[in-house]
């Protein structure tokens, strides 16, 4: 193996999990709101919900279009392998992501009759994020692989464990919503986020001390990683890290702070998911193949690199002048509609 | 009963793929619409344009919306449905699919969010800027897409090695040799598809008399373009069938249904094509017809059916009809175009009351031709799915029938909730026309105290009652 032969896959390794780590960011706090959404007590709350992501979610879904796209690209084998063994979840959260999408232009139409369409998004919001849960918990406890070729059953990946994750993701995305509209919004409905917010916290806060006993617990190699030398020494402050934010995450809500939270969450799921790379890695699915042996051929990753290189800055740039368009808090009664 | 997971998947990507080119197809044209609006009024400051891009632009959205959301699932179907090909032709598709992410799919869903609500938040060049770079987005998407979709069709610029598809040489690969002529086929689908259906809006409108000068600003633009483009696009699939005849003789044979490779092709202009027999029942056909279209000869031949063992064959009823239903679509929206022209010319464009009516019918067709003409080039590479490398009935994922038959049943369910609907508010926001309430937005929504007194001041303008969708 060449030095480009070995570099080339973890780099690719790295750019999808910077796609999936941006998707879950941006569109978590809009699939968030869908969470929020039968917690409103007032029909302007969805409104000014709806309206504060209207601008942004379609570019926050174009980050899963990179994840799948770009998995295929780089790595085809871990792509056919994965989607294959998780064919249900990822069919429901497509399914979910289409009725939830529509909502947006179809809850506007449907005015005053929009009733069904907020259960769309709701239902949709929910049932996608709890999928994106189930695929999480199915790729890290692993799929049955034959030469190269998913070998399993279809309901391999249902498990207490995958159950769990996708409660887990419904909480943090459910969190990352509330911190966003305490951001974005004005009046009853920030103070509403505001007081949903703790509850959230909380449950993000077991749900990740669960996953983090539960893996290394129930998987050796994950125990190994992180509990044996010298590995301890270097990986002991990253739980700390987060225990440390969520800590001040928690502070700041209480204080009345509007922006902090928001981004200490983000840093709070950042953390998270280094955590859960560092137990997988170099695994793309575990237990049996790694980011070589899954990797495109080094002529179509160098192809695609060129491109990243130059289009991913540019991506980021007119991502960030849209957020930056839309600054600041939502009017009262304000829409972009 | 075995449920055959090859067999339902292709139904499963048929009926997804079908649904999702309707949207970007109308969505590459429209955007160019709106963007040439918009810079209409900025360099006029005619304000109908201006009223009419925003109109548009709510029509746009939903139907962006839906193109969003269907299409992301074929970027997963690759995997769920599709294991076996992902891992033979990953190498080669896959960056294309990047690309394609990576200079479209960003730039239109980013600066779409301008578009549809940065009227009050950036200057108006701005806002130009983004409807030329939604429009650019889409039309690069197709570029993509297309050279991904002619590369299965006719693979070059790369080798085998274990049975998988390494790239060789990139420009070959990207510019295969039936590329140029699929793009440009299907970037001017779109844009006529798109003028076709702003001219029946026109023609609606002008028929129920509301917004009488938008309506005939529209059906003019539209028929202008259409007119245009209806032979434009004529020539270019006679171009795009001549590359066929070189690249795809067995497609080629089955459009035309033809067997014999002994004998001079006819133009079959109605037949059974009987795949068993080898022949066609009830056939009506031209002398000499095929071969002067397709060999520019009069006693010219090209391969029949039977140069190629059966399983070499792709199906034949559905590519044989199907390219009929596009060319006779093909030909009336010229026929329509002509006939609009000589109105034009007469002065009579606006008060023809037989044209309208027919006109306002039209909007569908562009459509229909398009979802033909892709079952004929796609039906057409069967029983490939990569020609040469990959067949069908080996690129499937190991999953079970009853997965695969329980989640077509749910996207018929789905898209079929998500279609109607966004049919009906699409037709409903077309009868509203260019209204105040909705070409200046915020304040209108029916949710706001305001749009009590908005309504009363529209029905007043339009002198009539609100249409109740």
């Amino acid at each position: 193996m060449t030095i480009a032969d070995w570099y080339l896959p973890v780099i690719w390794a790295v750019i999808i999990g910077v796609a999936v780590a941006m998707y879950v960011i941006l569109d978590g706090f809009d699939l968030g709101l869908g969470i929020l959404f039968p917690l409103a007590q007032e029909e302007h709350f969805r409104d000014d919900m709806m309206s504060s992501v209207a601008p942004f979610w379609d570019g926050n879904e174009t980050w899963l279009v990179l994840g799948g796209g770009g998995m295929l690209a780089a790595f085809p084998l871990a792509y056919s392998i994965l989607f294959s063994a998780l064919y249900i979840p990822i069919i429901l959260m497509l399914l979910a992501l289409i009725l939830r999408g529509v909502a947006f232009e179809f809850r506007w139409a449907a005015k005053p009759n929009q009733k069904y369409w907020d259960l769309a998004f709701s239902g949709g919001s929910i049932v996608a994020v709890f999928a994106q849960g189930l695929v999480l918990g199915g790729m890290l406890q692993g799929v049955t692989v034959v030469d190269g070729r998913f070998a399993g059953g279809p309901f391999d990946w249902l498990s207490l464990f995958s159950l769990m994750c996708g409660f887990g993701l419904i909480a943090g995305y459910g969190l990352l919503a509330t911190c966003w509209l305490m951001m974005k919004t004005h009046g009853d409905v920030a103070a509403y986020a505001r007081k949903l917010a703790p509850r959230f916290l909380i449950a993000v806060a077991l749900f990740a001390a669960l996953v983090s006993l539960w893996t290394p617990l129930r998987y050796q190699h994950i125990a190994e990683r992180w509990f044996s030398t010298p590995n301890i020494f270097y990986l002991w402050p990253l739980p700390l890290a987060t225990a440390g934010l969520g800590y001040l995450v928690w502070r700041w809500i209480e204080k009345g702070a509007e922006v902090k939270p928001f981004f200490g969450v983000i840093g709070i799921f950042l953390l998270c998911f280094l955590g859960l790379a560092i137990s997988s890695y170099p695994y793309l699915v575990p237990p049996s193949v790694d980011v070589w042996q899954a990797a495109a051929a080094p002529a179509s990753q160098k192809f695609m690199l060129a491109g990243v290189v130059v289009l991913l800055p540019l991506i980021l740039l007119y991502t960030g002048f849209v957020y930056w368009t839309f600054r600041g808090k939502l009017g009262p009664g304000e829409s972009y509609h | 009963m075995q449920l055959d997971p090859t067999v339902l998947s292709r139904w499963q990507f048929a009926f997804t793929v079908t649904y999702h080119i309707i949207f970007p197809a109308f969505t590459i044209g429209l955007s160019a619409f709106i963007a040439t609006l918009t810079g209409c009024w900025l360099f006029t400051r005619d304000e109908r344009y201006h009223d009419l891009a925003r109109f548009w632009t709510k029509i746009f959205a939903i139907s962006f919306a839906m193109g969003v959301v269907s299409g992301l699932v074929l970027s997963y179907e690759f995997g769920t449905n599709w294991a076996h090909f992902s891992v033979v032709a990953g190498n080669v598709i896959g960056p294309l699919l990047a690309y394609e992410v990576l200079t479209a799919f960003f730039l239109e869903a980013t600066f779409l969010g301008i578009m549809l609500f940065g009227h009050n938040r950036v200057p108006v060049w701005l806002h130009f800027v983004a409807s030329i770079m939604v429009a650019l987005g889409t039309a690069t998407s197709a570029f993509w897409i297309l050279s991904a979709n002619s590369w299965m069709q006719v693979p070059a610029g790369y080798v085998i090695k274990d049975g998988i598809a390494y790239p060789d040489d990139w420009l070959k690969l990207i510019f295969n040799p039936t590329f140029p002529y699929r793009f440009a086929h299907m970037v001017i689908a779109a844009y006529l598809t798109t003028a076709v259906v702003v001219m029946a809006v026109g023609a609606r409108l002008i028929l129920a008399g509301r917004y009488p000068a938008h309506a005939g600003l529209m059906l003019k633009m539209g028929l202008g373009l259409a007119l245009f483009l209806a032979p434009v696009q004529i020539w270019a699939g006679d171009e795009h069938g001549l590359a066929t005849a070189k690249y795809q003789p067995a497609k080629l044979a089955a459009i035309e249904a033809h067997w014999d490779t002994a004998e001079v092709p006819g133009l079959v202009l109605f037949a059974w094509p009987n795949e068993k027999a080898e022949l066609n029942d009830f056939a009506l056909s031209i002398p000499h017809g095929a071969s002067l279209i397709v060999t520019h000869e009069w006693d010219g031949h090209f391969e029949g059916l039977k140069q190629f063992p059966p399983e070499d064959r792709p199906p034949v009823v559905p590519v044989f009809f199907a390219f009929r239903i596009m060319v006779a679509i093909g030909f009336a929206l010229l026929g329509l175009v002509l006939w609009g022209a000589y109105l034009w010319y007469r002065r009579k464009l606006s008060t023809d009351r037989l044209f309208l009516n027919v006109a306002a019918l039209c909007w569908p067709l562009g459509f229909v031709a398009i979802i033909s003409g892709w079952m004929v080039t796609e039906i057409g590479r069967q029983p490939w799915v990569a020609t040469g490398i990959l067949r069908t009935a080996e690129a499937a994922s190991p999953v079970t029938g009853g997965e695969v038959a329980i989640s077509l049943a749910l996207f018929v369910l789905v898209y079929g909730i998500v279609f109607s609907t966004g049919i009906y508010y699409t037709n409903r926001l077309i009868n509203a026309g260019p209204s105040p309430a909705i070409v200046h937005g915020d304040e209108a929504l029916p949710s706001r105290p305001l749009s009590g007194a908005t309504h009363a001041a529209q029905q007043a303008a339009q002198g009539g009652t609100l249409p109740t969708g």
